[in-house]
């Protein structure tokens, strides 16, 4: 009898290695098709008309000339959900009214044509300043922090930030819906195929099986794709009010103000340091702004918790631009920012080289073991020992080069999840799960699972995702999806072949509880010699498939799926103290992450951290203005991501001694996201001799750090 | 100029109003970023026969095939694309020439569909994705894509594909500095870049843990 454990290593064909994703050929020819690709016949396109205040009451929305216009079909305003009345609107981009025409120009053209009178109010908008706290407060103290700075030979104090980013997901929010037979059906781009329908369910006043829900191919989410949104909602009116089916995708500059950000923070550290790099005191005043909503930075100190005697203060400004969203590892990379910077700080204070800094501290870690073992990779990875100075480049001439490191742990454990697995009598397999496929190779790692469980190549198996028919999954964030859907589909395919076991046991005459699946045949345990080819065992089942559902359960950890992961990452950097030019030379990521299902997709998460890393640490910044609220920088021009000519060189490397895979599969999207900035900083710091306080670290900022102190 | 009924896009300037105005010839202005640049660029325009408002009927010759497409002057060879051919292969992600994800051949040079109108298309040969291989018939740039994982969510992977052909085209046997030069015109937000620079190096197989 098949056992629902992951096989042990030696019993790993597919597991573990290095496998090309399987829609690769779809992506790269162009032919799938994501929501922004739906085509239906007669389709509208749906545009909205943006308020250009960030806060503000709509007075009057005039839409008689647009509604007038040859090809529109429907003009909707926006309303208040309560009253019904026209809204007020508390952060620029938001919704006024949206028009449907037959084709994209007459829609543009038609809100042009749509008048409105807005009564104006002064915007909040600057959230550095931290007389603007308006949130919950968030406190707390351990130990006794005068002793503990009483104690230190140093006190270093500094100040550090992250500026909001958004997400800038290349395809952006949106939809397509249609209603037939009174039915809708939604082709959304979202990370929530399971859940996608509740979102809508009560404009469209339809019961969820009523609404069908495919999302095959959706082009990045991040955190920000969780919810329908207005916009699911108004395409679902729009397409009921007329009768057709409507695309209504968020142009770019709207995708930049109102489709998801990241959080702000801000804070004044204090960091009590001995001679001899002991740790210990810590105190921390941090704020920032989510927005619309609420949010205070609980994460500082960051990996270090065990610091003794420590005093931190959170707090919000909430800010008139739109609600913060999930943003690829919520809150880790402020608090890891904030923290690993100050300590750096607190290093070169003391005239200690950093990584014995950090290695000394390690016991205030709970995961010592691991980053000591991390940290001696990325030492060797990028030449720490050749290449390692104090802080500040003493070559002479304008380019100064650094090397900075960083930390991170994460949770990652498996989110519930149900799928169903059924074998057909010709030996064809099919999978199907209501996940989704973010890019990040999900797919591909169910079909590995299930041929793995049955002991059959990849291509007998067909893997069907993204309809919210199949059995329910949880949503895709939090690197929570792998473990969720690598257990459920393990979980289904043993299922199943242990009712197939039964059926041939017979004839094989071996009890099915000692017979296994391998290499493409059910055999005895161990005995080829003993066996029967898959398609023949497949076809002693008769007419009927077998069909069997499996779950990854909520709550606890399994042995399928657990949670806990530690990362350190290394960078190294060349800035130009004359222009302020910062550039990557090498990168060094060092993660462990439990079972890896994918080794080539599992690198691909870590190296597309790294560039979103490295984005956030030198470009990316969403810009508002204090007078109006409107976001200056709302293309890509001037909301800068990285290139590939910006990364330089980097290297990854997986922790895959089995004490780490025994642990069973954890996510791994956000943790190598986290430690980029904090690494990029340090390694900043560490060639120029002084802290550029706040990330992105844009030339401006580094010349003005330069102003301050730092390598002549 | 801009007719003050059209829809203005954040800079203030009406990209399509501008071009119908002043016709196909000079679309290759719609690069220009400033009001004063365009109205002397409308300026110097040879005036040619005016078209629109309303749809013309126009072919294109996409990927070797010819379509009759009825568009207005206004809309752009990647909206005809996708809007109105269903080559939706071609992805509008910035819909103003800064990403490369819209990035098809015409007369076998790289374009930006988005900063082109589909009237000035005409008589010229357009490649799109499509193009280039089918899944059952994959180009080998399109198989050293898939072999280098060099696509997550695949968003950007066609502008990039497009732009990694004619590069290596162009650069058969480019050192790491020439494609980190000339692969800037693409951006890609799930960071697929350690891939893609493999692909553009011409590396057969995969490396493992980067380069
Ligand atoms: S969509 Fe054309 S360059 Fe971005
Ligand atoms: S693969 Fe997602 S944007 Fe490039």
């Amino acid at each position: 009898m098949a056992k629902t454990a992951w096989p042990a290593p030696d019993r790993r064909k597919l597991i573990g290695s290095y496998t090309s994703r399987l829609d690769g050929p779809q992506k790269a020819t162009g032919a799938a098709k994501y929501a922004f690709d739906i085509n239906r016949p007669d389709m509208l396109y749906a545009k909205i008309l943006q308020c250009p205040h960030g806060n503000c009451k709509v007075l009057e929305v005039d839409t008689k000339e647009a509604e007038a216009m040859k090809g529109v079909a429907a003009v909707l305003v926006e309303k208040d959900a309560r009253s019904g009345a026209l809204p007020e609107i508390t952060f620029a981009g938001d919704t006024v009214a949206t028009v449907a025409a037959v084709t994209e120009e007459i829609a543009y053209e038609a809100l042009a044509k749509i008048k409105v009178k807005y009564e104006v109010k002064p915007p909040l908008m600057d959230d550095r300043n931290p007389a603007n706290v308006s949130g919950r407060e968030s406190k707390t103290a351990t130990g006794d922090a005068v002793a503990g700075f009483a104690a230190a030979d140093t006190t270093i104090e500094g100040y550090y930030g992250l500026a909001c980013v958004t997400h800038c997901c290349l395809e952006a929010h949106g939809q397509v819906c249609e209603w037939r037979d009174g039915d809708l059906y939604v082709w959304p781009s979202t990370q929530n195929v399971s859940g996608y329908a509740g979102g809508v369910k009560d404009t469209a006043a339809l019961p969820l099986e009523k609404i069908h829900v495919d999302c095959q191919y959706m082009g990045g989410g991040f955190g920000s794709k969780f919810a329908a949104d207005a916009w699911g909602n108004i395409g679902v009116t729009l397409s009921k009010m007329t009768g057709k089916p409507v695309k209504l995708m968020l142009d770019r500059d709207q995708e930049l103000k109102i489709a998801g950000n990241r959080p702000s923070s801000y804070a004044k550290v204090k960091v009590g340091v001995k001679k001899d790099g002991t740790i210990t005191a810590w105190d921390s005043n941090c704020w920032g702004s989510g927005g619309q909503q609420r949010f205070s930075l609980r994460t500082l100190p960051y990996v270090f918790t065990g610091i003794p005697n420590q005093n931190t203060l959170a707090n919000g400004v909430i800010t008139n631009r739109g609600a913060q969203r999930a943003w690829r590892a919520p809150n880790h990379p402020q608090g890891c920012l904030i923290t690993m910077a100050a300590l750096e700080d607190a290093a070169a204070a003391i005239g200690m080289d950093s990584l014995e800094f950090f290695k000394k501290n390690l016991s205030l870690t709970d995961k010592a073991d691991i980053y000591a073992e991390q940290l001696d990779i990325a030492a060797e990875m990028i030449g720490y020992k050749q290449k390692a100075h104090l802080r500040g480049d003493k070559t002479p001439g304008p380019i100064k080069k650094g090397i900075g490191m960083s930390m991170h742990t994460w949770g990652g454990k498996g989110h519930p999840s149900q799928c169903s697995v059924t074998i057909n009598p010709d030996g064809s397999v099919v999978a199907q799960l209501g996940s989704q496929d973010l890019g990040t190779g999900t797919r591909t790692a169910i079909t590995m699972v299930v041929a793995e469980t049955l002991g059959i190549p990849m291509d007998k198996v067909r893997t069907e995702l993204g309809k919210n028919s199949y059995p329910a999954s949880g949503a895709s964030g939090g690197s929570t999806t792998i473990g969720g859907v690598s257990a459920s589909s393990r979980d289904a395919s043993t299922k199943a072949l242990n009712v197939l076991l039964d059926k041939v046991a017979a004839s094989l005459g071996v009890p099915k509880d000692n017979l296994e699946a391998w290499d493409g045949k059910i055999q005895e345990v161990g005995n080829p010699a003993k066996s029967v080819a898959w398609e023949k065992a497949c076809s002693m089942m008769g007419m009927m498939p077998i069909t069997q559902q499996g779950s990854n359960p909520p709550g606890d950890l399994t042995e399928l799926t657990t949670d806990g992961v530690g990362g350190v990452q290394m960078a190294e950097v060349s800035v130009d103290i004359e222009t302020g030019v910062v550039r990557m030379e090498n990168y060094a990521v060092v993660q462990d992450v439990g079972l890896i299902i994918d080794m080539k997709t599992a690198e691909s998460q870590l190296f597309g951290a790294m560039v979103m890393g490295v984005t956030y640490a030198l470009y990316e910044e969403a810009i508002y203005d204090n007078k109006t609220g409107a976001m200056l920088n709302s293309d890509m021009e001037f909301y800068r991501l990285a290139g590939l000519g910006d990364i330089g060189n980097f290297k990854v490397h997986f922790m895959t001694d089995e004490k780490y895979q025994s642990r069973g599969v954890i996510g791994l999207g956000e943790p190598p996201v986290i430690s980029p900035g904090a690494a990029i900083s340090n390694a900043v710091a560490n060639a120029i001799g002084v802290r550029v306080s706040e990330l992105p670290l844009t030339p401006d900022r580094v010349l003005a750090a330069l102003n301050q102190g730092g390598v002549a | 100029m801009p007719n003050k009924d059209e829809h203005l896009d954040a800079s203030g300037i009406s990209r399509r109003g501008f071009l119908k105005g002043v016709g196909a010839a000079s679309a290759a202005t719609a690069l220009l970023t400033g009001a004063q640049e365009m109205k002397e660029a409308a300026a110097q325009a040879a005036a040619p026969a005016e078209m629109g408002p309303g749809n013309v009927t126009i072919m294109l010759d996409v990927n070797g095939i010819q379509h009759k497409v009825e568009v207005e002057p206004r809309v752009t060879l990647l909206d005809a694309l996708r809007n109105r051919l269903d080559l939706t292969g071609t992805k509008k992600v910035c819909d103003r020439g800064t990403c490369g994800a819209c990035t098809c051949m015409v007369d076998g040079d790289l374009a930006y569909s988005c900063s082109m109108l589909a009237v000035e298309a005409v008589g010229r040969k357009i490649t799109t994705i499509e193009g280039l291989g089918t899944p059952d018939k994959l180009s080998d740039i399109q198989k050293a894509f898939i072999e280098h994982d060099a696509l997550q969510c695949g968003f950007c992977t066609p502008g990039f594909v497009m732009a990694t052909t004619a590069f290596v085209k162009a650069h058969p046997n480019a050192t790491l500095e020439e494609v980190r030069k000339g692969m800037g015109g693409n951006l890609c937000r799930c960071g697929t870049y350690a891939g893609i620079t493999q692909v553009a190096l011409g590396t057969p197989a995969y490396v493992k843990g980067g380069a």
